[in-house]
């Protein structure tokens, strides 16, 4: 069963991408997703897939060609992180509110500035309101079954989707790896075959809408979002009979008597279960929830993950700077007020930016504050910096 | 061999650092291991001291970060010994390699206290005389399986000799040089 | 998920029945606005002084001056007419004026 390998996360991606041979690809090179498309042109070249690969001159184009292609009736997709995900901006709202389901590969790296190319996730949290679907992994095996899950789930609510890890941490790094065979790959993700296109009939697409039909149009498309969860879980579940790899829109670690969770996204979820590995070794009730859906979030999983622990704390890699919380603390926080989940106590952990180290160490003091709160009931500052020169 | 074991290379930019540890994961996963390879990323510049490292093990490693405390640590220029703190969180029953033509003696007096074993190689010199060029990687390589056992010696020199007839198919005269690098590293590899 | 076409669509419509993005299901959808609604003034046109120059037929925005089989402007096309007047602006012999619209 699978193929058993070793590559980089990008290297994975782009070998999903091959095994799928999409219609289009039109793609911008920046680091640290420039490999992706660097490895798919060369499958272009080697004749391994027939997509029509369009070099554009910007990242905005990208999107663009991709937006053209799948109103054509075409599969389309791109990679891109930090910047060229900002580029894209405009036309990530298009392509949703089009409902045009492209995939793109997101290699999240820091935006500027200062200026820095490493990971974390102020580039795709800053469009997360753009109306995709989010997905991110931990690991380079998790990126490449998201990517063979994508376009499943963006085709069946006409979403676009971002498939996100983090750059270098994953995106760079040699690791094991098991692949689905290539025919499974195909009878997996199938044929697209949209219902209308503009190859298709008479047809027009984007058109503008004046205020008596703008509003319908998104509740419509706010619609899309809220089916998605069921979509992802049954399209996870096909997976999972194909290959025994088991995802969901969560992932609890630890948590069935967990005292105090941490709530995170992304690569440092696994070197936060080494730390919650070692303090369950001496006796700490210590969990984790790993959020692999982020759009859409999952509001109800969270808050009943989170209802019966003492205390937790939300990871956020990227900042908000509305001078009191990140991203996911927010969204978590609205998740235990719908849900009227009071008890436990919460804090908001910003780390990691622009490539800070996240080690095994930086996540057992995040549990060492939590014990803290624990023991003096006094929460403190809720909006705290992680390895941080003082 | 215990279940993990990481290591740390230490060189410049253009030396190869970073793909020889990228070739070590790949000779560590041809034995069944899970492997780990990975450079520590920033503007890239000829010259400037670079960082890379390896987790090999049984059992998946699910840590994302770099190494602090490292089983081994190799070091591919000599002259990083006073620009970088190599032996930082070294373990004393690990072990240093170091590209040099000095002896473990000689060295160890820079190696800031450093207690465990050190281990030189003049990977340069078997370059030269091999391959004709300076190409450090291939021997530092063979010195650090040899010396850390991540990899048994036989299957080691098995996978090589496969790799080498995949990545020179095109030109097969480099590759008994190439061998003939591995097989001297391992045997000229100084402990002390 | 429905593929409605224009002139289904109105101010009615619900969220669940809208097309998705909006999407238009076929061409020339512009012919069934009855922009000529907005009229307030309209063209006439006096045959007799007519000498078939044809200026005001490609300066119509609203093509709503027809060419006959025979090559002659018809009657103006009261549908989609505004009343901009640009046809009378441009005519060299005064044979098209514009008047209150009585609707």
């Amino acid at each position: 069963m699978g193929i058993r390998e070793r590559l980089s996360g990008n290297e994975a991606i782009a070998v999903a991408m091959k095994q799928i041979n999409p219609d289009v690809m039109g793609a911008f090179p920046i680091t640290p997703s420039t490999e992706i498309p660097q490895y798919f042109s060369s499958y272009v070249d080697n004749g391994e897939v027939d997509t029509e690969f369009i070099a554009v001159e910007s990242e905005h184009s990208a999107m663009s060609t991709c937006i053209g292609a799948q109103a054509a009736g075409c599969r389309a997709i791109s990679a891109t992180s930090s910047c060229g995900l900002s580029y894209m901006h405009e036309m990530l709202y298009v392509a949703a509110s089009d409902r045009l389901p492209i995939t793109l590969a997101v290699s999240c790296r820091a935006l500027s500035g200062p200026i820095n190319i490493n990971n974390d996730h102020s580039d795709a949290m800053s469009v997360r309101d753009a109306g995709w679907l989010m997905l991110f992994a931990e690991t380079n095996q998790e990126a490449y079954d998201n990517y063979l899950q994508a376009m499943r789930i963006a085709e069946a609510v006409n979403l676009p989707i971002m498939i996100c890890q983090d750059g270098f941490i994953t995106s760079h790094a040699i690791e094991n790896i098991t692949l689905v065979e290539d025919d499974k790959v195909k009878d997996f993700v199938g044929e697209y075959k949209p219902e209308y296109s503009l190859l298709k009939g008479s047809m027009a697409v984007g058109p503008y809408a004046t205020p008596a039909f703008y509003i319908e149009a998104k509740r419509q498309q706010a619609q899309a979002m809220i089916d998605a969860k069921d979509v992802i879980r049954s399209v996870s579940a096909d997976f999972e009979k194909m290959t025994g790899r088991k995802y969901d829109l969560i992932e609890e670690y630890e948590m069935k008597d967990a005292e105090r969770a941490i709530i995170i996204i992304g690569s440092s979820a696994g070197t936060a279960k080494e730390a919650i590995r070692g303090l369950r070794a001496t006796g700490e009730k210590v969990g984790l929830i790993k959020i692999r859906s982020f759009r859409p979030f999952p509001a109800e999983e969270i808050a009943r993950a989170l209802k019966n622990v003492k205390v937790f704390a939300v990871m956020d890699k990227a900042d908000s700077f509305n001078s009191h919380c990140g991203p996911i603390f927010a969204e978590v926080s609205a998740a235990m007020c719908v849900a009227n989940i009071n008890n436990p106590k919460g804090i908001n952990i910003i780390y990691g930016l622009g490539g800070r180290d996240v080690r095994v160490e930086s996540i057992e003091r995040v549990f060492a504050q939590l014990d803290e709160i624990v023991k003096t009931g006094d929460v403190g500052e809720s909006y705290r910096y992680l390895d941080v020169r003082e | 061999m215990k279940d993990i074991v990481e290591i740390r290379w230490h060189g410049r930019g253009g030396q190869g650092a970073k793909t020889a540890s990228l070739l070590l994961a790949d000779a560590a996963f041809n034995t069944g291991k899970f492997v780990q390879g990975f450079p520590e990323y920033g503007p890239e510049r000829m010259g400037a001291p670079i960082t890379a490292y390896n987790r090999i093990s049984s059992e998946r490693s699910s840590v994302h970060s770099n190494i602090y405390y490292p089983d081994y640590v190799v070091v591919v220029d000599e002259t990083l010994l006073s620009a970088v703190d190599v032996t930082a969180g070294l373990k004393a029953e690990g072990a240093i390699v170091i590209n040099s033509a000095k002896t473990p003696a000689e060295l160890r007096p820079l190696l800031r206290g450093y207690a465990g074993k050190v281990c030189t190689i003049d990977a340069g010199k078997i370059s030269q005389e091999t391959l004709g060029k300076n190409f450090p990687n291939t021997p530092m390589l063979a010195a650090i399986v040899k010396v850390s056992g991540v990899v048994a010696v036989e299957e080691f020199i098995k996978d090589m000799d496969a790799s080498f007839h995949h990545k020179f198919a095109t030109k097969p005269q480099v590759i008994g040089g190439n061998m003939e690098a591995l097989k001297r590293s391992m045997e000229e590899v100084t402990v002390g | 998920m429905s593929n409605l076409k224009a002139k289904d669509i109105n101010e009615t419509i619900t969220w669940k029945e809208i097309t998705l993005g909006c999407s238009v299901f076929e061409g020339g959808s512009a012919e069934l606005v009855n922009t000529g609604d907005w009229r307030t003034i309209k063209p006439v046109i006096d045959m007799e002084k007519c000498k078939q120059c044809m200026l005001c037929v490609p300066v119509c925005p609203d093509m709503s001056i027809p060419v006959e089989e025979d090559g002659r402007r018809g009657e103006f096309n009261l549908f989609f007419c505004k009343g901009c007047g640009i046809c009378a602006k441009v005519c060299p012999f005064d044979a098209i004026t514009m008047i209150k619209d009585e609707k």
